[in-house]
């Protein structure tokens, strides 16, 4: 899933301040389960600006509401017409949301997260980048760890000499060594060979690098 | 921030109380003929475990000055770490408090058995004086603005 991050309440009102009518609206999937911006963080942060708006002695008229996935047009259109109707719209979906809303929709549609990485949920309120979304995978031959999302130096042919005697990795004490990870899963899987391969550098221009932004194109599903 | 006639504020209160120990401690006071004051308004959770961010900021919204949470001792939760938990939320909630610009005084967690009739009535009676002495809530934003804050506390 997209983890993200709420921004401090204080950026919030700063970039709202203008705005009387507002619709924040939060996205029902990934930042849901990252308790960052779905159905119950809406109803808190609507709470939040109405109340601090009170304070600053300025009325503020919110709507609330939250879509089944905001970077999906189709779970965006029930609410067009009280987005209409609004002045801004504040969203909690990830950055992709706000950027189908923005494409949509002819007023401004604000973020109330930082959008992070991509995640698992470790255990109940932690998340932990797993997945670095390079563009060209190779888990198959890592035993199911990325190196470049979880190695502090992204090392492909890892471990470095850096490796401390516990498995930790020399970047930061509380990180598990990614490579020590690969190893010891590749030995339960009796795979140790994999790690006798020298694995070639990776095509970058499958990440970023091709310039602008990737797009992932289906023929056979266009319409 | 306080203002003239203040002394005479009766702040209004809620109180989110744990069935097992708060709630019967306040039940306890009443039985006791213990006083408290009559402004604080009780509602009763089955554990503070229950207890969610969005019930005290919507207390507030509503109107009420200062909020009270009170679960059971530690170690003595029903559910082992409601009350834990419960405690872990309050602190984000003040954080959050600050962040709106309320003093984060107006929310406060307890800890008491349900044999403390005698405890709930003091911490009614504190809770009181403290939020008295910070004033109504919506304070500022009544000078400010009369009609919006009129319009808003529902
Ligand atoms: S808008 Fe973002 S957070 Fe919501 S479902 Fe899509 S990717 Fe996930
Ligand atoms: S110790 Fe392991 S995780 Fe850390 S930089 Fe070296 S190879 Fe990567």
């Amino acid at each position: 899933m997209i983890v993200a991050d709420q921004k401090p309440l204080e950026e919030i009102l700063q970039m709202l301040a203008s705005y009387k009518r507002v619709l924040v609206l939060g996205c029902q999937s990934c930042v849901a389960v990252c308790m960052a911006g779905g159905e119950k963080e809406v109803g808190i942060m609507a709470s939040a600006i109405r109340l601090a708006r009170r304070q600053q002695g300025r009325d503020v008229e919110i709507v609330e509401g939250a879509a089944k996935r905001q970077c999906d047009d189709e779970f965006n259109e029930p609410f067009a017409g009280t987005i209409e109707k609004q002045e801004a719209v504040l969203s909690l979906a990830c950055g992709v949301g706000v950027n189908k809303l923005s494409e949509r929709f002819a007023l401004p549609i604000l973020p109330a997260l930082n959008t992070r990485f991509f995640g698992e949920v470790e255990r109940q309120g932690v998340w932990t980048e797993v997945c670095a979304g390079c563009g060209q995978c190779i888990l198959h031959l890592t035993g199911g760890i990325c190196p470049i999302a979880r190695c502090a130096k992204n090392l492909l042919n890892g471990p470095c000499g850096g490796v401390r005697d516990d498995g930790t990795c020399e970047v930061k004490p509380d990180l598990q060594c990614a490579w020590i990870l690969i190893y010891n899963r590749l030995q339960q899987l009796n795979r140790l060979d994999y790690l006798a391969e020298i694995m070639p550098a990776k095509d970058w221009s499958a990440d970023r690098a091709g310039g602008g932004p990737r797009k992932r194109v289906r023929e056979d599903m266009m319409l | 921030m306080p203002e003239v006639g203040q002394e005479n504020f009766e702040p209004r209160l809620v109180a989110f109380c744990c069935h097992y120990c708060a709630f019967a401690a306040a039940d306890l006071a009443g039985v006791l003929r213990l006083k408290y004051p009559s402004n604080v308004r009780i509602i009763r959770l089955p554990c503070t475990g229950k207890l969610d961010a969005l019930y005290l900021l919507k207390a507030f919204e509503v109107g009420v000055d200062g909020v009270m949470v009170a679960g059971c001792l530690e170690g003595s939760c029903h559910f082992i770490s409601g009350n834990l938990r419960a405690k872990k939320r309050v602190q984000a909630t003040q954080e959050l408090l600050k962040r709106i610009g309320i003093e984060q005084e107006r929310l406060e967690f307890f800890n008491l058995s349900s044999a403390q009739g005698n405890r709930f009535a003091q911490i009614a009676h504190e809770m009181t004086l403290r939020v008295r002495a910070l004033g109504p809530l919506h304070h500022a934003a009544l000078a400010a603005n009369p009609a919006a804050v009129a319009k808003g506390s529902g």
